[in-house]
């Protein structure tokens, strides 16, 4: 079942990509979606039904090489499940709804075939992806790692006649390039450690990784911080974490079902996906743990900044998904794994939903994505504002506090923030203050599309019209999801550890119920003492640790599709926090509600004034902090330069010119001078022999024999 | 110092020197005398050598057939050695470096000379005692029966060469008149010729 | 004794009794009128015993105390020989006819050199390997003059002999030295005298000895004859010094270097190596001046005897293994290329210009397509037959720690590539010009059709070449 979910997607690309002129473009179309439908389908099957611990299919044996054995094989578990479910249902919806979306293209003249082309590179994109997810071995998953890379590149670069376009595939590409780098080094590192890439040797080799230190120049490294940094380093990449996630913005170049599936549900998310896939490196991975929590942190934050001042619909949500991604990197960071996977199952409901409701606005719009040209849509388009609605109550977390009643993102954001409470108090603070932001932007969003006046093109407007419904279709699917995946797999994330062990295949913690209780003691000690959070968690690390069955058995894999270190107590930890801590997420979306409905119902022309009095900061924001230009100034115009160089007097002078003076000069002179040789004179040639002679005894003087 | 040390060391000297000079010697029909003062003082060294039935066959097939052979084939060739010798003179400092630095190495290879220590084994294993066996008796010996297959080879290789020979040098030429025997034995003499009585005075 | 001897050297025998039993036929019947039926005689007879040798009785055996050994690389050397020689024989006869070469003693001639070559890689001995080495050259110095009426020919025969006189010279110096320090001539005997430590006179010897013989393969710089004689020669007879000969002299030197001196492996593997980079780039890059197709394949071959060479200098029984393979791909090539050359004539008179080849593949584009394919083997293009035979002289070269060959082989590879390709570039995209004819006899025909699917259909398993090699490597180098 598994094989097939991976490789309907495939056959659907190729039968769409290559052979839609002999089937119609129409035909090619639905069989591609058809597939992905079937795909999605057994993915669910597969989700609901019982999952063993860890399922393994071998396809094909792909590459041996001395000890490097790779199979091409599936891996099938809980964290394979939920991953199969997300991509393939939000792709089957986004192939549905590009029915709709990609009908009539400006972009391309009437004659001009390209559905079924963008019909093929969502497929394959979402054969690469799943790909990916599925592997059961690193090198398998790099490769679906840069193959959602390329159909990323393709489909950022879709409408290859705009340059912004070919800027935009070429820049993620590039960028993820330096993500993968680490990447690449973490796989490379990891074969060097434990002479494998395979999870299962990987995995049963991690606890003597954090005991082995590597040298590195003048550095002394713990070998599991070191991988788990320098897989980090391609999580970053591939997620748009802070440093790495210039591209993402510009990526909304693409057709916006592409940054619905793309850039919002699934590509984005595999950073995450790898960090818990990689759970029983990262447990034995302190450090790691601690820069992945830093970084997620600070990029929640800067993107929720960024997104407050966005114009563009498009651009606003995709800060937003780069802030959301920042948000399950912490409770990756922070251990606890499955809410990581809790908060980017939910996430990608509603930010698919997000984007399409989006697009449907655009689509209504005639392709106007700025916010300043909305408003009063309400009433044009109700249906895509239903759902804009739905999703925008789901990502600000909307539901009734202290209660497990509420949207997908109330509680899976919820989750996020009482573990960073526990994990750190850096990014505790930090995400409450995005969440605060994140309401602000989208609502903002939602009024300025869909309250107050119509702005911009009076034509248009009088033009906005509902769109069909294949693309209406795919957002109430979405809108379900949003709705009702935070409730009701709450506990199996979350909500109850016993029941988020068995469900991900675990092995039951019976020695955790001491230092839990142990915890929850301390805790219940000092509640409101946050500052010695950290000391009390490592009493309780301590504490663990001295349990002699506490330690794993080195060698054995763990099973499951994540790990948890014996000493890892985040969740009970988490579950214990004040109850000021639980709803300070609510009271923070309600802020931001409260501040938007002010700003842009209430006061209209606030927002001006404020930009007008700030200017400095609002210009910072406007600019993205200004990482870009700090980019162009310190990378991309040395790497010009330097590419400049190479191109002009590297290539073109030393190797062209040494080339073509071999080729043109040197080696006619030599058979010049072989042609004078062979003169037709018989003591001619009678004398090269003596000289060939000559030249070996000397030869054997000097060199032969003993000598 | 014996006689036959002494014998030995005039003999050597002058083949070397007799090669030497059958090189050097700007006439070609010198320099064949010089080839066959080489052979004689060769043949010398065979005999103080004990291998009197090779200098015997030295003297006569290569003094006696061979060089005069070769000694006829120079007179009746106009070959103007001077000239070549003269665009051979282009090289002559080349090449009298090369033979140089050649000399040098093999006197190097020379005066380094070891043997094989089981050189002397080896060689025993193969010839007959030469004191049991007379010296010719001894090369049929080899020849004829231990070396069969190398003697065999080298007919082959006169097969060869005669072939060779006939296929580069004869020639059917038509138009010309060669001797049949038997068609001249089997002539008959009524049909070959006619008698005609001539008158005088008169033409046939 | 004699009688086990005989019977080792039994398929020599036999031809050496068909070569006289032709010879008395030819004199006394119709002479040049049987040429024809002598040439399908003797090439039937070469595979006959091809045939005969291959799946005969295998073993190691030897016979005359040593001279003479009958293992699997002499068979396997044998077999390619015997069949390139029938292939020769046989796409020259329709040339020979028509050019007014039909000589009844060119088969026998060839039958007898054949001997001096299954001689020559059964040599045992070193007075063994100098008679099978002349018997061999002497036939080839009369072949090569067989147009005693041109001059170019005559020219060539007797360069071929005054040189060849030379090296015979050199290789007798070199044995003279041998046996003075060994003191005998059994390849055996002075095995078991050389290893480690040995005097420079000896080196010298061996030295001088592998001289005479790459004269053979003409390995430079002991190449010079190559060029004009492979030109003057009539081209039948260019297409069997191409191919026979440059086994049963690779073959020798294999011999002479692991069953004479394997005790000293790293000395000749210098000497080879060096001549190997030698042959390699002279060939490469002298060919490319060339205008003449058989003086470029004069050229080609002495690259091809470079590359080969790689392969012995490793020095291991890999390395042979890759030579022999090697040798059996030039030769099937060789065969090919020259079936086509034998038949590239205009209004009937025969031309070797390669300019003449323009826009050949719109005369003949099957012929052309098939000198394609041949001409990316010599030139070593994958997936063709020739790139496998290089490739397996390199992963020897580079398995016995002497990557520097390998890679001095592939530079030489490119530049060589140069020649073979404009070949091609003249046949599809040269400029208009006079046509050739399109007659080409059926053997000619078959030949080239036949070795260009092979250099594509080999590729598959090399049809088993590759583990008869192996058998014959391992049986020489013990």
């Amino acid at each position: 079942m598994a094989t097939i979910i991976l490789f309907a997607p495939l056959l659907g690309a190729i039968i769409c990509g290559f052979f839609w002129t002999l089937i119609g473009e129409k035909a090619g179309q639905i069989i591609a979606t058809g597939l992905i439908f079937l795909a999605a389908l057994l993915s669910w099957i597969i989700f609901l039904g019982d999952i063993p611990e860890t399922g393994h299919v071998t396809i094909l044996r792909w590459i041996e090489s001395g000890s490097l054995s790779i199979d091409w094989g599936i891996r099938l578990d809980r964290l394979t499940a939920i991953m199969l479910v997300v991509i393939n249902t939000v792709s089957a919806l986004v192939h549905l709804y590009s029915f709709g979306y990609m009908a009539h293209d400006e972009n391309w003249g009437e004659s001009e075939p390209y559905r079924a082309r963008f019909f093929a590179y969502l497929s394959f994109f979402t054969f690469t992806m799943l790909a990916l997810v599925t592997s059961d071995n690193l090198v398998q998953m790099f490769f679906g790692w840069e193959g959602v890379g390329v159909a990323s590149y393709l489909l950022i670069g879709f409408y290859y006649r705009k340059p912004t376009a070919n800027a935009a595939a070429i820049k993620a590409f590039v960028v993820n390039r330096v993500g993968d780098f680490g990447f690449a080094l973490g796989i490379f590192g990891l074969f060097f450690l434990t002479d494998s890439v395979r999870f299962d040797d990987v995995f049963a080799a991690a606890p003597a990784l954090a005991t082995t230190e590597i040298s590195f120049l003048w550095m002394n490294l713990n070998a599991a911080n070191l991988i788990g940094v320098l897989l980090f380093i391609g999580a970053m990449g591939k997620s748009a974490q802070l440093f790495l996630h210039t591209w993402l913005p510009d990526a909304m170049e693409g057709p916006t079902p592409v940054s619905a599936l793309i850039h919002a549900a699934t590509m984005v998310t595999a950073g995450v996906f790898l960090v818990c896939r990689m759970s029983p490196v990262y447990e034995y991975a302190p450090d790691a743990k601690t820069m992945i929590v830093v970084v997620g942190a600070s990029t929640a934050f800067f993107a929720a900044t960024v997104g407050l001042v966005q114009n563009d619909i498009k651009r606003v949500i995709a800060y937003s998904t780069c802030s959301q991604l920042g948000y399950m990197f912490v409770a990756a960071g922070c251990g606890v794994y499955s809410v990581a996977m809790f908060h980017l199952f939910t996430h990608a409901f509603f930010k698919a939903m997000l984007f399409l409701g989006a697009g449907s606005v655009i689509h209504a719009m005639h392709h106007e994505q700025d916010l300043r040209n909305y408003g009063g849509l309400r009433k044009k388009i109700p249906l895509t504002f239903y759902a804009m609605l739905i999703g925008t109550l789901a990502i600000t977390g909307v539901g009734i506090p202290l209660t497990h009643i509420g949207f997908a993102g109330f509680l899976s954001k919820d989750a996020v923030i009482e573990t960073a409470f526990v994990g750190s108090q850096y990014a505790f603070w930090l995400l409450v203050v995005a969440a605060l932001m994140t309401s602000f932007y989208s609502w903002r969003l939602m009024f300025m599309t869909f309250w107050g006046t119509p702005r911009g093109d009076h034509h248009t407007h009088e033009h906005a019209h509902e769109s069909p419904m294949t693309m209406l279709v795919p957002l109430g699917a979405l809108a379900l999801g949003a709705v009702f995946s935070g409730m009701i797999w709450y506990n199996v994330f979350f909500g109850y550890e016993d029941k988020m062990r068995a469900w991900f295949g675990m092995e039951a913690a019976a020695h955790h119920e001491v230092a839990t209780e142990d915890h929850a003691a301390t805790e219940t000690a000092a509640p409101a003492e946050t500052a010695t959070a950290t000391d009390t968690h490592g009493a309780a690390e301590a504490s663990a640790a001295a349990t002699p069955e506490a330690a794993a058995p080195h060698g054995a894999v763990p099973s499951g599709g994540i790990y948890l270190a014996a000493d890892n107590t985040m969740i009970h930890a988490a579950h214990d926090v004040p109850n000021w801590v639980k709803v300070s997420p609510f009271v923070a979306m309600i802020l931001g509600l409260a501040l938007a409905w002010l700003f842009y119902i209430r006061r209209p022309d606030l927002p001006g004034k404020l930009a007008a009095q700030q200017r400095p900061l609002y210009l910072f924001l406007l600019n993205k902090w200004y990482f870009d230009e700090i980019y162009a100034f310190l990378i991309v115009g040395p790497a010009q330069w330097l590419g400049r160089l190479f191109w002009k007097r590297g290539d073109g002078d030393v190797i062209d010119g040494s080339i073509n003076g071999v080729a043109m000069g040197i080696i006619p002179f030599f058979t010049r001078l072989a042609g004078r040789a062979q003169s037709g004179y018989l003591f001619h040639y009678a004398f090269a022999m003596v000289l060939g002679i000559a030249a070996l005894i000397t030869m054997m003087t000097l060199f032969g024999g003993a000598q | 110092m014996t006689v036959a040390d002494v014998a030995f060391y005039c003999f050597s000297t002058v083949t070397v020197a007799a090669g030497l000079m059958m090189t050097v010697s700007r006439n070609p029909v010198h320099s064949v005398l010089w080839l066959i003062l080489a052979f004689l003082s060769s043949a010398g060294l065979f005999v103080l050598l004990g291998a009197e039935f090779v200098a015997m066959l030295l003297i006569i097939v290569y003094v006696g057939a061979v060089a005069v052979l070769f000694l006829f084939v120079v007179m009746m060739l106009d070959i103007d050695f001077a000239e070549l010798k003269g665009e051979m003179a282009k090289y002559m400092p080349l090449a009298l470096l090369v033979g140089v630095v050649i000399l040098i190495q093999i006197g190097l290879g020379i005066g380094a000379w070891v043997e094989a220590d089981g050189k002397m084994g080896l060689r025993a294993a193969v010839a007959p005692d030469a004191a049991q066996v007379e010296n010719t008796r001894a090369l049929g010996l080899l020849i004829y029966d231990k070396y069969i297959y190398l003697f065999q080879a080298s007919g082959l290789i006169l097969l060869v060469a005669m072939i060779g020979a006939i296929v580069l040098t004869l020639r059917h030429r038509s138009g010309l008149k060669r001797q049949d025997i038997l068609q001249q034995m089997y002539r008959d003499p009524a049909k070959a010729m006619e008698l005609v009585d001539v008158k005088p005075g008169q033409g046939l | 004794m004699l009688q086990s001897d005989l019977a080792t050297v039994l398929p020599e025998l036999i031809l050496a009794i068909y070569a006289m039993g032709a010879l008395m036929f030819g004199v006394s019947s119709g002479k040049d009128q049987t040429t024809g039926t002598l040439t399908w005689a003797t090439a039937g007879m070469f595979v006959a015993l091809a045939l005969w040798i291959g799946f005969g009785n295998a073993g190691d055996r030897s016979a005359f105390g040593g001279m003479f050994t009958d293992d699997n690389f002499a068979r396997f050397a044998k077999i390619t020989i015997l069949l390139s020689a029938a292939a020769v024989l046989l796409i020259s006869q329709d040339y020979m006819a028509r050019r007014d070469l039909a000589r009844f003693e060119y088969p026998v001639l060839v039958s007898l050199s054949v001997i001096g070559m299954m001689m020559m890689v059964s040599a045992g001995d070193l007075m063994a390997l100098y008679m099978g080495l002349e018997l061999q050259s002497l036939a080839l110095y009369v072949v090569a003059a067989l147009r005693r009426d041109s001059a170019r020919s005559t020219e060539a025969g007797l360069k071929y002999f005054v040189l060849g006189a030379l090296s015979s010279g050199l290789l007798l110096y070199g044995a003279s030295l041998t046996y003075g320090y060994a003191g005998t001539t059994l390849f055996s005997g002075i095995l078991s005298t050389v290893n480690e430590e040995v005097p420079l006179g000896l080196l010298f010897g061996l030295v001088f000895m592998l001289a005479g013989l790459a004269f053979k393969v003409s390995a430079a710089p002991f190449h010079m004859w190559t060029p004009d004689v492979y030109e003057g020669s009539p081209t039948p007879v260019t297409a069997f010094f191409a191919t026979a000969p440059k086994v049963a002299a690779m073959a020798l030197i294999a011999r002479l270097a692991y069953d004479a001196f394997g005790g000293i492996p790293d000395d000749w593997s210098q000497v080879l190596s060096a001549l190997a980079v030698l042959s390699m780039f002279w060939g490469a890059l002298a060919a490319i001046g060339q205008r003449d197709i058989k003086r470029l394949m004069a050229y080609s071959s002495i690259a091809h005897m470079g590359f080969a060479l790689v392969g012995l200098a490793a020095g291991t029984a890999e390395g042979v293994q890759a030579m022999l393979i090697y040798m059996a791909i030039y030769v099937a090539m060789n065969v090919g290329t020259f079936a086509f050359i034998l038949s590239m004539e205009r209004d009937g008179k025969p031309v070797t210009d390669i300019a003449s080849l323009n826009m050949y593949s719109r005369t003949d584009p099957m012929k052309a397509l098939a000198m394609l394919v041949l001409l990316f083997s010599l030139a070593g293009v994958p997936p063709m037959l020739g790139f496998f035979g290089k490739f397996y002289v390199f992963r020897a070269a580079v398995d016995a720690d002497m990557a520097w060959l390998a890679l001095a082989g592939a530079v030489a590879s490119v530049i060589g590539a140069y020649y073979y390709l404009r070949v091609v570039f003249y046949m599809y995209f040269g400029t208009e010009g006079d046509r050739l004819d399109s007659r080409m006899a059926p053997a000619q025909w078959l030949a080239l059709v036949a070795v260009a699917a092979a250099m594509l259909l080999g590729i598959i398993n090399l049809f088993g070449i590759e583990s008869a090699a192996a058998l014959a490597a391992e049986s020489l180098v013990r």
